[in-house]
């Protein structure tokens, strides 16, 4: 059996006294789009965050790549401020929130971190920015600044401008939830379309539906810990835990979810 | 009205001299003020809890005490510790950093206006905090803060004629000197204000171009 694409061992991550992840372990294969759901609260951001590190955990291991981590603070696998860079540049990230850079044109939001931080030239980037751009539709937009776009088209500049750094992992944390409902569909069909063409993305959402239509898997949070995990297929049809079935009852109950298809 | 022509060759380039000097010394407090104001708001919101201690301490300072007071700790204070500055370096030192004080509460005002969600991005695609500060959250908070630090710069300027007390021949003192000799002190004084009104008022275009180069990209 290959060694997965993405490996961690019982991430555990506390605020203060607050236990946010009680040891949670994953593996994720090359190309597999898991998806998170659970609760407000549970510890799914907590999670997606701890494995770019952009959260520490406090103890636990993580493979990927070439890089092997030991988060407990004495051992010497502890990762190096730099090597935390480079996993960073490895591994994509859209928040719920955009964050685009506002005082940069959507293009130069785009091609800002390869220039940067892979040192490619300028007319390479932007030959490559400018593709990317035309794939998401906004080539036409390239020279707009953030600002005067939809949120909709925001947040697919985000997911560009981290597809930019060629990375081989995306985490996408609740991206659709600060949009307009008419807004959702745009950016669920690139998502979509990215996991078609064989990205491995770990996504938080409270999209049952897409859930259900784009994962290989589907984890349930529940107050830190992984309950429950398996194909959406059973994980969300056929819930073993009460406290599943009582979550998907009210997801599905208060917020009913747009359909998108891979 | 000949009168105005004829004291205008006669005084004219000495004013010239003069205000020129005023411009030269603002420049120079402009940049140390913002390399103090720099220094200070980021070290506010530093690790270390010294850093933290200085910056505030400093800013404490300053703003506490007057201007004037400042320069004669440099000029005259100094000496007696062995450090010994020309008017002119004593004055760029002192109202530098006395308008550093200012400037690093316009920049730290400037730093909590950017979502920390502009960090996050930022670190999260791989860049270092040094390159996140420079590229992504300095630029930002640049363009908030224009129209502030202009406000310091005019006074920078005008507190340029404190240095008048430490002999540094700007504007007011010569024109002390004009005054001196001739008993004409409405005229020249009033010349005086002109002229600073002349150079704020450039300064101020010169903030509005800036604003509105910069209004389109936000
Ligand atoms: N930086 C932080 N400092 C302190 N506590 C934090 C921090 N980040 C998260 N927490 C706490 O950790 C717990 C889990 O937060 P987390 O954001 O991971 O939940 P979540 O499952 O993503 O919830 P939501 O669906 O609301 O986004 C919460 O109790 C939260 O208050
Ligand atoms: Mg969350």
């Amino acid at each position: 059996m290959t060694a997965p694409f993405l490996e961690l061992r019982e991430i555990r991550k506390s605020f203060g006294d607050n236990e946010v992840l009680k040891g949670v372990s994953l593996d994720v294969a090359q190309g597999e789009v898991v998806s998170i759901i659970g609760a407000s609260g549970s510890g799914k951001s907590t999670f997606l965050r701890s494995i770019n590190a952009m959260e520490m955990p406090q103890s636990g291991f993580m493979k990927f790549e070439g890089y092997s981590f030991d988060y407990r603070a004495e051992s010497r696998f502890h990762p190096t401020l730099a090597q935390l860079q480079n996993l960073r540049a490895e591994i994509g990230m859209v928040f719920q929130s955009y964050n685009l850079w506002p005082h940069m044109t959507v293009l130069q939001n785009v091609i800002h971190a390869p220039m940067m931080l892979r040192g490619q030239s300028k007319a390479d980037a932007t030959a490559e920015g400018e593709a990317l751009l035309s794939r998401i539709g906004l080539y036409e937009k390239r020279h707009s600044y953030p600002g005067r776009l939809s949120g909709g088209q925001q947040q697919r500049v985000a997911i560009a401008r981290a597809l930019a750094m060629k990375p081989k992992l995306m985490l996408f944390d609740e991206v659709t939830s600060a949009l307009d409902p008419e807004l959702v569909h745009e950016v669920l069909t690139l998502m979509a379309s990215l996991a078609a063409d064989g990205m491995t993305m770990l996504l938080v959402t409270h999209e049952i539906a897409f859930a259900r239509d784009v994962s290989n898997r589907v984890l349930f949070f529940d107050q830190g810990v992984m309950a429950e995990q398996g194909p959406p297929d059973i994980v969300l049809k056929n819930p073993e835990s009460p406290r599943l079935r009582q979550f998907l009852h009210r997801i599905l109950h208060d917020a009913p979810s747009s359909e998108v298809r891979a | 009205m000949s009168q105005l022509f004829v004291d205008i060759a006669l005084y004219g380039p000495g004013f010239m001299r003069a205000a020129w000097l005023v411009l030269w010394l603002t420049v120079l407090t402009i940049i140390v003020s913002w390399i103090c104001g720099l220094a200070a708001a980021l070290a506010q919101r530093s690790d270390y809890r010294i850093l933290r201690g200085i910056a505030g301490f400093y800013i404490w300072f300053i703003r506490g005490t007057p201007a004037l007071v400042q320069i004669f700790i440099i000029y005259f204070g100094l000496p007696q510790l062995g450090i010994r500055l020309s008017p002119f370096t004593a004055g760029v030192i002192a109202l530098g950093v006395n308008s550093g004080a200012y400037v690093a509460e316009i920049i730290r005002s400037g730093l909590s206006a950017i979502h920390k969600g502009q960090t996050e991005s930022a670190l999260a695609i791989g860049f270092s905090h040094a390159q996140t500060m420079r590229t992504i959250i300095l630029p930002q908070v640049f363009r908030i803060i224009l129209p502030s630090i202009t406000n310091e710069a005019i006074s920078t300027l005008k507190n340029t004629s404190l240095l008048s007390a430490i002999t540094v021949v700007e504007l007011t003192l010569y024109a002390q000197t004009l005054i001196s000799a001739t008993f004409r002190p409405f005229d020249f004084y009033i010349a005086v204000a002109v002229i600073y009104l002349a150079l704020t008022s450039v300064l101020t275009q010169l903030a509005n171009w800036l604003e509105r180069r910069y209004a389109r990209l936000s």
